[in-house]
């Protein structure tokens, strides 16, 4: 493990925070003031987050950037928290999202405007400090912190059924992350009877070999926290209802960042923690993901709404990517983490798109709407390029991340990925089918003659998703020499005949070659098997 | 026999000395001070300082005084430092309230700083007479100040309810107690231990176990002997509401953990039981009855119900981990409850009475202070971190997986998801509703310092309860332990 010099990750983790503080003294009615001091806090988390891209060395598989402190003694809670490639990714995305977020709000919240970036601050925050914690017990609170800003932010902000949608959102997280806690408990129990420490150090859970049947059930109270926030046909009942009513801003932080803590969570725990109770599941949870891809698909087509179309769509998406992580190939799971951070990409844009027009027209009715490319072409531009990545066409990011899946998934098992191609070309039809509604064709509504196109500040929140788009599509691989270590060390645990690619990461296979120049690459993980 | 008793016993009980001698100050300065009402709340409130003051010398003391009836320990301490700070918030936010009830407030203070007396008795008691003498005197100060809107209907009712119940369920508390005695030949705990230890179980025991747990579960408002608390809770003034569910219950618990702990231990295995079911019923209904409540104070009635459920939890574990997670809960509870319990008293003014969730409407466009502060509250009930209240529930549940108690722990996990539903219900009230008439909310500055107080701890201990746990662990291990060496000489 390297100890960090500057502690990086508690400054990427408290911009936000304190960005949260100083707007607490700010007067509620300077609403441009506040604006942009949440502007400039989002856009300097975004700044402090960058040398992490850079910072992060792909040939050292131990954790990095480690900051460790007394937290709780008395209960061997600890402030932990360190970064591999794949929480790296995932950071940035989050402090990305955050601006656009941010940059997205400035004429679609005019109530309450204080509350509003004083919230989507602390969500920051809570995000991000989900995403550094090695401590399971500083992951959980942050888990947990996120839920009452993200309430708010649909409660107040949100469009007509919003208290219900709102509430909806937090007790299927609650209830999931609950039971969740007792799975963490039953973990730290575990680990003090093997070593007597009472810890919730998750690098010394990874090294845990828990018998079977206990890892039977913790497995279950983690998959109800991780599967109702992924979310996993059937506890995804309550992310329709809240993508719709959610302002844009909560949409897209939702599409791009929250539901990533469900599939981050199996990645960096059920996985790892539990290897032989996730093989065990696998049959389960691919049937499930299988369900998901194809009925969120089927839902999205019979959509009449906009916005729960795209809704429907990420079941279907994050179906997809739990398929290819519960593959367990080194490639399959890969691919399902490219394809998170190209589902934050692409629905955080389509959800973005919809907002645009949402604050133009207030409705979301696709049958309101019709030939918008003659009223607003860069707009249109926009929508198709992210239509196409949504649908996996070749050089945008989709294809990247749905490739991936596809091969890993088809070594395991050729049925598998053939229903899941079948979603892909749902997926096609029904984004098409959207994209034509919406945007060919003549105006037929004469409300649609007169929007303008996008403003310069909303072309501005979609640029560094047009670029990431790209560049994910073209050239992926500073994304997947990142996620390389991280892929390793989840595959060393949940199979035991993997080799893994850098010899570094199991201590015994050193043959000298691609020696970290680093050496203090972590013990802990030698002892991985 | 006063002859046997030294300057040491004294000593050692000079905290609740100074606390009487200031109690009955507070009597005396009314008396004198005819004209005036603002004498008082300073005497009270120096009363409270000191004492507690004295209190902290005794840290780290483990012994026991006055010929083995009151236990001088870290559990002791740790409860009454509990007390202390609970009468002082609950006086803070006291004076507002008795202005526009218009009622005189000398014997008020008189009477919260007696329930106090008796409470610190009720945690260093290890004798059951000793015992029994500090839960009457703190009943009996209660009945009174649930009563003290002498021309209030609720008021006077809710009194009544209380003594009548309290006096039965005292009763039945006692005829246990002398069961116990005549098991065992003494009212020493330590004494009972051990001479229930070889004994066979009999029909006798048995007995005596019901009903010293029913009289208890009366006390902490356990379902199915929780019908008091609804009533009682809504009718009493708001200050004594709070300081009855705090204070009162915290030291049942304190009662319940010495006599179970300390004087039952042999027994163990029944009593686990027995409060494993009364804890499942308690966190149940009390959540389920809460969310239908559209008054404040009787939802935060059966909320209180709920929490009780979550300490027996502890208590079931049977542990040293089980006692430590009772005591973190209350350490957390007494700041979340009193605090939501000052922002009821706070809404009362001169033309609203305050106790309905309706009236909790627009909160924030009008106090937001009091609306954050309530927001915190209710999510620390709750058990969302980052508040105190996901500390406590973090213990209780750690406390039951620990010793495999798989079940009791998703029944616990389930009903605070549960809960959650009607603490969001105040919040929605509070953040997202229009305002509604009525007049200017006022924050004196004896209430603001009790909001302050209760809101900096609701968040300090969510983020940094190290000194809680530390302290919390010391006095649990200290349960149980003085018992064995404190017989007579």
């Amino acid at each position: 493990m390297s100890e960090a010099e500057i502690p990086l990750l508690s400054l990427i983790l408290f911009t936000p925070l304190v960005g949260a503080a100083v707007l607490l003294f700010v007067n509620k009615h300077s609403e441009d003031t506040i604006r942009w001091i949440a502007n400039a806090f989002a856009m300097l988390g975004f700044l402090v987050s960058v040398p992490l891209w850079f910072v992060y060395d792909t040939q050292n598989p131990g954790w990095q950037l480690v900051e460790r402190h007394a937290w709780i003694p008395s209960i061997g809670a600890e402030y932990f928290l360190g970064v591999d490639g794949f929480s790296v990714l995932l950071i940035l995305l989050a402090t990305m999202i955050g601006v656009i977020a941010m940059l997205s709000s400035w004429t679609a919240v005019t109530v309450r405007v204080k509350e509003y970036y004083i919230f989507l601050l602390m969500l920051q925050t809570g995000m991000i400090g989900a995403f550094v914690s090695l401590d399971f017990l500083l992951f959980f609170l942050f888990w947990e912190v996120m839920l009452v800003p993200m309430y708010f932010l649909i409660g107040i902000w949100g469009s007509d059924n919003r208290l219900y949608s709102a509430i909806k959102f937090f007790l299927f997280t609650l209830v999931g992350s609950v039971v969740m806690l007792l799975g963490i408990l039953a973990v730290y129990f575990y680990n003090e009877s093997v070593t007597g420490i009472y810890t919730f150090d998750i690098t010394q859970f990874h090294e845990l070999n828990m018998p079977f049947d206990y890892q039977w059930w913790v497995f279950l109270a983690f998959f109800l926290g991780f599967a109702v926030k992924v979310p996993m046909f059937p506890f995804h009942t309550w992310l329709p209802d809240a993508h719709t009513d959610a302002p844009t801003a909560g949409s897209v932080i939702l599409a791009a960042v929250l539901l990533k803590m469900g599939t981050y969570g199996f990645i960096r725990f059920s996985l790892p923690i539990l290897p032989e109770a996730t093989q065990y599941f696998v049959p389960m949870i691919v049937l499930l993901s299988i369900i998901g891809i194809i009925y969120g698909a089927l839902v999205a087509m019979a959509q009449r709404d906009w916005k729960r179309l795209v809704a429907y769509s990420s079941v279907s998406h994050m179906g997809m990517v739990m398929l290819g992580l519960f593959a367990l190939t080194p490639v399959g799971i890969t691919g399902s983490i490219v394809q998170q951070l190209n589902h934050g990409i692409t629905t955080g844009a389509l959800f973005l798109i919809v907002g645009i027009v949402y604050e133009r027209r207030h409705t979301r009715e696709i049958s309101e709407y019709g030939g918008l490319s003659k009223v607003m072409p860069v707009y249109a531009t926009i929508f198709l390029i992210m239509t196409m990545s949504s649908i996996g066409l070749p050089t945008l990011n989709g294809f990247i991340g749905e490739v991936l899946i596809l091969q890993g998934v088809f070594v395991v098992n050729k049925l598998w990925a053939g229903v899941a191609a079948v979603g892909i070309v749902l997926g096609a039809a029904y984004m098409l089918r959207l994209y034509q509604q919406t945007m060919f064709g003549d105006v037929t509504n004469p409300k649609n003659e007169k929007l303008p196109d996008l403003s310069l500040r909303e072309f501005c929140t979609f640029v560094p998703l047009l670029i990431l788009a790209v560049w994910i599509g073209l050239y992926p691989k500073p994304f997947l020499d990142r996620l390389e270590t991280s892929v390793d060390h989840v595959m060393v645990r949940v199979n035991s005949e993997y080799t893994p690619r850098l010899a570094s990461v199991n201590g015994q296979t050193g043959d000298g070659e691609n020696e970290p120049e680093t050496s203090s690459f972590s013990p802990v993980r030698g002892g991985a098997r | 026999m006063p002859a046997g008793f030294t300057a040491a016993d004294f000593y050692y009980i000079l905290p609740e000395i100074v606390l009487m001698v200031g109690a009955l100050t507070v009597l005396v300065v009314d008396l004198i001070f005819k004209k005036r009402d603002d004498l008082t709340l300073p005497v009270t409130l120096v009363t409270l300082a000191a004492t507690t003051g004295l209190l902290a010398t005794f840290i780290g003391v483990d012994t026991t005084a006055s010929r083995g009836l009151l236990a001088i320990d870290g559990f002791a301490t740790f409860f009454k430092f509990m007390f202390l700070v609970t009468a002082f918030v609950t006086v803070l936010m006291s004076p507002s309230y008795l202005k526009v009830e218009g009622v005189r407030s000398g014997e008020y203070y008189f009477l919260i700083l007696c329930a106090t007396l008796g409470m610190m008795f009720m945690a260093s008691g290890v004798e059951l007479i000793t015992l029994f003498i500090g839960l009457e005197t703190m009943a009996v100060s209660f009945y009174i100040l649930t009563g003290f809107l002498k021309p209030n209907q609720r008021s006077n009712e809710a009194s009544l309810k209380y003594y009548l119940l309290g006096a039965f369920s005292t009763g039945v508390l006692l005829y246990g107690m002398s069961l116990l005695y005549a098991v065992s030949g003494s009212t020493n705990l330590a004494e009972i231990s051990s001479s229930l230890e070889g004994l066979q179980s009999s029909g006798l025991v048995s007995l005596a176990l019901i009903l010293v747990v029913a009289g208890m579960a009366f006390k902490i408002a356990a379902v199915p002997f929780h019908m008091w608390a609804p009533d009682v809770y809504e009718g009493a003034p708001t200050p004594v509401t709070a300081f009855l569910s705090v204070g009162s219950k915290a030291a049942a618990f304190a009662m319940l953990l010495r006599v179970f702990v300390e004087g039952l231990p042999a027994l163990i295995n029944d009593w686990q039981v027995m409060f494993s079911w009364l804890a499942v019923l308690t966190m149940t209904v009390g959540n389920i009855s809460a969310i239908t409540q559209s008054n404040t104070k009787r939802m935060l009635a059966y909320s209180s119900i709920a929490h009780s459920g979550y300490v027996l939890l502890g208590i079931v574990a049977g542990t040293s981990r089980g006692w430590t997670a009772a005591m973190v809960y209350l350490g957390v509870y007494i700041f979340m409850q009193l605090g939501a319990f000052a922002i009821v008293t706070m809404l009362r003014r001169h033309d609203v009475v305050g106790d309905e969730l309706k009236d909790l409407s627009g909160l924030y466009f009008r106090s937001p202070l009091a609306a954050i502060a309530m927001l915190v509250f209710m999510l620390s009930l709750g058990g969302i971190p980052p508040t105190a209240g996901f500390m406590g529930k973090f213990w209780i549940f750690s406390a039951v997986m620990d010793q495999g108690f798989v079940t009791l722990a998703i029944v616990g996990v389930v009903n605070s998801a549960i809960s959650l539903f009607y603490y969001i219900r105040v919040v929605v009230f509070m953040w997202i509703k229009e305002e509604v008439s009525g007049s200017e909310i006022s924050l004196g500055p004896a209430m603001a310092t009790a909001i302050v107080i209760t809101l900096v701890a609701s968040i300090l201990f969510g983020i940094y309860p190290q000194p809680l746990f530390e302290h919390a662990q010391a006095a649990a291990a200290t349960l149980g332990a003085t018992a064995s060496v404190s017989v007579l000489p």
